[in-house]
């Protein structure tokens, strides 16, 4: 992905502006052969202020705006970047292969791992082709196949989440999306073996907790996770699609807001400006972080790991009263 | 439920806005009969024209299915109230005064234990009128505290959801109470002690999602909505309309997601007969 292809968010206006000119420039200096490399030194550094300034106090709306960047590094970024040897697997052996929940087996520095996770897809074809990252019950089903085949053979596993959510339908409903979630989340209990999940771009209610309830839950600085989306928040609450950006910030769905409510372990920093501006950084970051969390939890037998997970989501959001 | 009714009785179609307002008459939402609230009381909760299930109040419930309507209810421990302190045109702590001022009850769930066909019982149930049943942390709590007493006592475990899903003012703390509540009754199963789920009207989101679909055994009262995504959402996504009887009781049992439906008059019974065939008890 080069730095001139990335779309502009509508909050980047003024950035955009400055790197629009920075291009001009340098298409000037490469027709004519002037020097104006000190006046392109000059606009740079101006947009990277820009990027700092901005990024740096992004509201709750905004970030929901860069986690759901068309740009950003989806599930297959990460693999490909992170897994060698990934070999896809298909199927949850009952209906169907759902593309939106991708699977598979690989290495990650030297140790063999299953993966899972939601891919959004990075062009219309491909959105199609991956259903916009909404699995379907069999999707959640291909996952736990994959977990089954994790604790069978002691591998690890990382989950990369990013869904709006659930695939809501007539064919999901009539084959249990409810069911499907449920044991999802009830597999991703029962695991014997370490497990982290990463949200990296969207985590949409059921649909990312039915991969999300890990050892260890992980967050991009700009993704957000959320019971229900800021649109259907404000329909429902509001009553109004305007009242989107009052429903962000009263949701507290920023990955600043779920470390503070005791929600998740770690914030990944992201690259300046986001994630989407520099894929190959924020691959290795992530990387880095899941090679920690994995040396960590590795000390740990397979039944002190479902313990620990356990009492970990037994405790979530049991916030007691003082007595009166 | 009375096929004579229907020519004996004359039906009564309208009420008078202010016998409505008095709570003497209810409307049933199928048949459009108007039901006399002392009447549909004794008949719990059936329409006596149609025969269609209205939703029951707890209390009600409870004295149906414990024996001799005897049972004791659990004291849960108070959790911090309203964590992110979430406003939308009300403070949610407002709303959640007005609920518990209507319900006298402290949030969506009430936890019961009794004798049911004899046999001690755990029994956790939503209640929809608060708030529309939805979970947030202190129906998480209710649920793990259900658990932890029918461990405790070796009791079977019912949950009956009533429930539009997850508390969108408690954010991902409700969405939280799915993986928690999940975990509680992990523990349950890992002690082999039966679990039946009975769902009600309605039994969406983030509670079907959860340990409502997670039962041993899934009974469902007759008629009632039963999914993960509501109807309008999915009208929307997918611009169809929808089949006759989706997401009723008895589509989920066609499609293989429930076990059994049943007639609010029959729900003791089958609850009693399966309770004593898992656990092999003899009269
Ligand atoms: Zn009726």
């Amino acid at each position: 992905m080069k730095d001139n292809e990335i779309i502009t968010l509508e909050f980047e206006k003024t950035i955009a502006e400055v790197e629009e000119k920075i291009k001009r420039l340098k298409q000037v200096e490469a027709g004519e052969g002037i020097d104006i490399g000190s006046e392109v030194d000059r606009l740079q550094q101006k947009s990277q202020r820009l990027l700092k300034q901005l990024y740096t106090k992004l509201s709750p709306w905004q970030k929901s705006q860069v986690a759901r960047h068309p740009n950003r590094p989806h599930c297959l970024d990460y693999i490909n970047g992170l897994i060698d040897d990934f070999e896809p697997l298909c199927g949850d052996r009952a209906f169907a292969d759902d593309m939106a929940m991708v699977g598979g087996i690989g290495s990650f520095r030297g140790q063999s791992v299953v993966v899972i996770g939601q891919e959004k897809g990075c062009d219309l074809e491909s959105r199609v082709k991956y259903n916009f990252g909404m699995a379907k019950p069999e999707g959640y089903r291909k996952a736990q196949r994959l977990m089954d085949l994790a604790d069978k053979f002691k591998l690890p596993v990382i989950a990369f989440v990013d869904t709006s959510g659930a695939f809501p339908g007539i064919e999901a409903e009539e084959r249990g999306q409810a069911q499907a979630i449920a044991s999802s989340i009830e597999r991703c209990l029962n695991l014997k073996v370490p497990f982290v999940s990463i949200i990296v771009g969207e985590g949409g209610s059921g649909g990312a907790i039915a991969i999300a309830t890990a050892n260890r839950i992980l967050m991009l600085e700009h993704s957000i996770y959320s019971v229900i989306s800021p649109e259907g928040c404000a329909s429902i609450l509001w009553r109004s699609a305007e009242k989107v950006k009052e429903a962000t910030e009263a949701l507290c769905l920023t990955a600043q807001d779920l470390r503070r409510l005791g929600v998740i372990d770690e914030i990944i920093a992201e690259p300046l400006g986001g994630a989407q501006r520099d894929h190959n950084e924020i691959i290795l970051r992530v990387g880095d972080v899941i090679a920690r969390h994995l040396k960590e939890l590795s000390v740990h037998t397979g039944e002190e790991l479902k313990r620990r997970r356990t009492d970990k989501f037994l405790k979530m959001g049991r916030h007691l009263a003082k007595p009166e | 439920m009375n096929w004579i009714a229907d020519f004996v009785r004359p039906k009564i179609k309208k009420a008078t806005s202010k016998e409505i307002a008095e709570n003497l008459w209810t409307k049933c939402p199928e048949c459009g009969q108007m039901l006399f609230n002392k009447e549909l009381e004794k008949d719990a909760y059936l329409c006596s024209y149609c025969g269609h299930h209205l939703r029951l109040p707890l209390k009600n419930r409870f004295e149906m299915l414990f024996d001799d309507g005897k049972y004791k209810q659990l004291a849960l421990p108070k959790l911090v109230d309203d964590p992110l302190s979430f406003k939308d045109s009300k403070k949610y702590s407002d709303r959640l005064k007005a609920y518990r001022r209507l319900t006298k009850n402290d949030d969506a769930i009430m936890v019961a234990c009794g004798n049911i066909g004899k046999i001690k019982t755990v029994v956790a149930a939503l209640d929809f009128t608060f708030m529309g049943g939805s979970m947030g942390t202190a129906v998480g709590e209710g649920i793990v505290k259900a658990v932890d007493f029918a461990i405790k006592t070796t009791s079977p475990l019912v949950i009956i959801s009533a429930s539009g899903g997850a508390r969108m003012q408690e954010g991902i703390l409700s969405l939280m109470q799915m993986a928690r509540t999940t975990a509680a009754i992990n523990l349950l199963k890992e002690k082999n002690i039966p679990y039946i789920s009975i769902m009600t009207d309605p039994t969406t989101g983030g509670v079907s999602a959860s340990f409502a679909m997670l039962g041993d055994i899934h009974m469902a009262e007759k008629g009632c909505i039963i999914g993960f995504a509501g109807a309008r959402v999915i009208e929307q996504t997918i611009r169809e309309t929808l089949p006759e009887g989706f997401q009723k009781a008895e589509y989920l049992r066609e499609h293989g997601m429930v076990d059994i439906v049943f007639e609010r008059t029959e729900m003791k019974n089958k609850l009693v007969k399966i309770l004593k065939l898992l656990l092999n008890k003899k009269d």
